[in-house]
Order: structure tokens, then C-alpha cells, then sequence
């Protein structure tokens, strides 16, 4: 199996999911410049967090246009699993990829604590074999992770089961104080229709080892190559 | 040369929590009377050797394609030849 790591320039969390990949996991691995136009040979693509481009204009607004856009936006059309973390995702939603908007945090503030996060959804590459219901405990570290769509169209994606995560308390109970940047009913993380593109704004690549902190992370990797292994 | 100014705004439904705070400061410092604060973003365009119509449609699609989100935010397009 072999997973390629997307690098913009202000990519700064690609060494760790190339690490993670690669280590942690035993998969094969290669980074892919945002210059790029070619992700042929490639079972899975991780966007990885950071700052790409600076996040100029607006998180992910310019990243979108990069050449290696066009052909990840090529192989989710072909049902390629795709997974956006933290500023990966927000190029996803730029992109058209995932749906939403990220917005300011509630409180202005940039965000980097542990957080948790229940699994609504088992049909999705990284969640496969995780049970909904069950609490993950997982880094954030975003300034804009409020997540944002209009009421009627969340109402859309919920009835789609297309809410992959929620902030929760850690014992997965919805509240104000465990949603920690006001993102619209809690979310953290969603799917597109076909659900090979998952998005999230919690960190796993930062909670896969113990020396780190905790392992959660790891089993959304683990899942994901487990699928693909057994497709 | 035509010239495009473009103003990005959050559309009216989405919570503004950079504006929210300005609002904050300037009740702080006294100036009661401002009921609310919305930020935005300010674009300049330069448009050598281009008629103002052009410059419009162009600007236009700029604004729509790449200087806003249409999920959170709507634009207006001004040209001065």
C-alpha cells in the first residue's frame, strides 16, 4: 500500500504524517509536491495541516489552485480515499471537495489543546471499524476551526450522515463548554456524498505514539490501511 | 487603466467573531453609539490597457472564483476607468 503526503509551501505537519505513515503504521510513503499533477500509483492521499501558502487570502484559498488539486480532486472523483487534516481540511472545503466553511474561532484565540472527538459514522475510510459512539482524545492547534454552513444545509448533511465527528466531552456527550472554537452543532470533522474524502480539524498524526500523549490518532490511520487492505 | 475595488464581506447570516470583538473594544472605549462592527476585506485591482466593462466581468469573476467563499461571504465590485 502506499500513501502520498501532499506538501505546500507552509505545510508543517507532513514530516509527522509521513512519520506516522510510514513508522508508526509500516506503510509505504511519499511526499507530493504541491507542484505536482500526478497521484497515479497511490492508494490513499493525506493533505496535511499547516499554513499552505501562508493561509493568504483565507485558509486554503490559495492551496486549492495548486496543480496537485486538480488531479486529488481527480482521484476522490474516482473514489480514492482522501483525508484532510487540520489545514488539509480547509483546502478540502475550498476546493469543493468537503462542505462548510471555516471561521475565526469563537473566541479569536488560536487553539492548541487536546480535545475530544466521538465517531458518529463507521462508513467512512478512516473510521471503519471504530464504533460510532466511541470518544477519541486527539490535539488541536487551528485559529479558524469554527466550523460553518447554513442551518438548512447542515440540516442536509446531517440527514446524509455525512458528520463524521463532534467535539464532546470525554464521555461523548454534547456541550457547550467541550465545543472548543463555536463550530456549528459541534462538528469537527465531515465526509463528501461518496465518502472517500474525510476532513478533520483534530490532529492524529500528533496522538499516534505514547511517548506523544496518546494513540487514538493512530487508529484512524490503521483503519484506513485496513480498508484498503481488505478492498 | 481601469481600476477594480472589491469588498468581501461576510454575508449578514454569519457570526463575525473579529468584528464581534472590535465591537467589544470600541464599547470599552466609550463609543456606545456604534450598535455593531462587521470586518471585511478590501482588494484593489489594476487593470492596464482595459475598457471598464472588462474590467468589471474580470473583476467580477476574481471576486466570485477566487477573493471570496460564497459560503460565508459576498462581494461588491466597483470600476473606475
Amino acid at each position: 500500500m502506499k500513501v502520498g503526503v501532499v506538501v505546500f509551501p507552509g505545510s508543517n505537519c507532513d514530516h509527522d504524517t509521513y512519520h506516522v505513515v510510514k513508522h508508526v503504521c509500516g506503510q509505504e510513503v511519499l511526499f507530493l509536491w504541491h507542484k505536482d499533477s500526478d497521484v497515479s500509483g497511490l492508494d490513499a492521499v493525506i493533505l496535511p495541516g499547516g499554513f499552505a501558502y501562508g493561509d493568504y487570502l483565507r485558509t486554503g484559498a490559495i492551496a486549492r489552485f495548486s496543480p496537485v488539486m486538480q488531479a486529488v480532486g481527480e482521484f476522490a472523483k474516482k473514489g480514492g480515499p482522501v483525508l484532510g487534516i487540520c489545514n488539509g481540511f480547509q483546502i478540502l472545503q475550498e476546493a469543493g471537495l468537503l462542505p462548510g466553511a471555516m471561521l475565526r474561532n469563537r473566541a479569536t484565540k488560536f487553539l492548541s489543546q487536546p480535545v475530544h472527538v466521538r465517531v458518529e459514522r463507521d462508513d467512512t475510510p478512516v473510521t471503519a471499524g471504530i464504533a460510532p459512539g466511541t470518544v477519541l482524545t486527539m490535539p488541536i492547534a487551528h485559529g479558524e476551526g469554527n466550523f460553518y454552513l447554513p442551518d438548512e444545509d447542515l440540516d442536509r448533511l446531517e440527514g446524509e450522515g455525512r458528520v463524521v465527528f463532534r467535539y464532546t466531552s470525554k464521555d461523548g456527550a454534547l456541550d457547550e463548554a467541550s465545543n472548543p472554537n463555536g463550530s456549528a452543532r459541534a462538528v469537527a470533522g465531515v465526509c463528501n456524498e461518496a465518502r472517500n474524502v474525510v476532513g478533520l480539524m483534530p490532529h492524529p498524526e500528533r496522538a499516534s505514539e505514547g511517548e506523544l500523549g496518546g494513540v487514538d490518532g493512530r487508529r484512524l490511520f490503521e483503519a484506513m490501511i485496513h480498508a484498503l487492505q481488505h478492498a | 487603466m481601469a481600476r477594480a475595488r472589491v469588498y468581501v464581506t461576510l454575508k449578514k447570516s454569519v457570526f463575525d467573531p473579529q468584528g464581534n470583538t472590535i465591537h467589544d473594544a470600541l464599547t470599552s472605549l466609550g463609543y456606545d453609539r456604534v450598535a455593531d462592527v462587521r470586518q471585511g476585506k478590501y482588494f484593489e485591482l489594476a487593470l492596464p490597457d482595459v475598457g471598464a466593462d472588462e474590467a468589471k466581468r474580470t473583476a467580477e469573476e476574481i471576486a466570485h472564483r477566487v477573493l471570496s467563499n460564497p459560503v460565508i461571504e459576498s462581494y461588491r465590485v466597483e470600476v473606475e476607468p
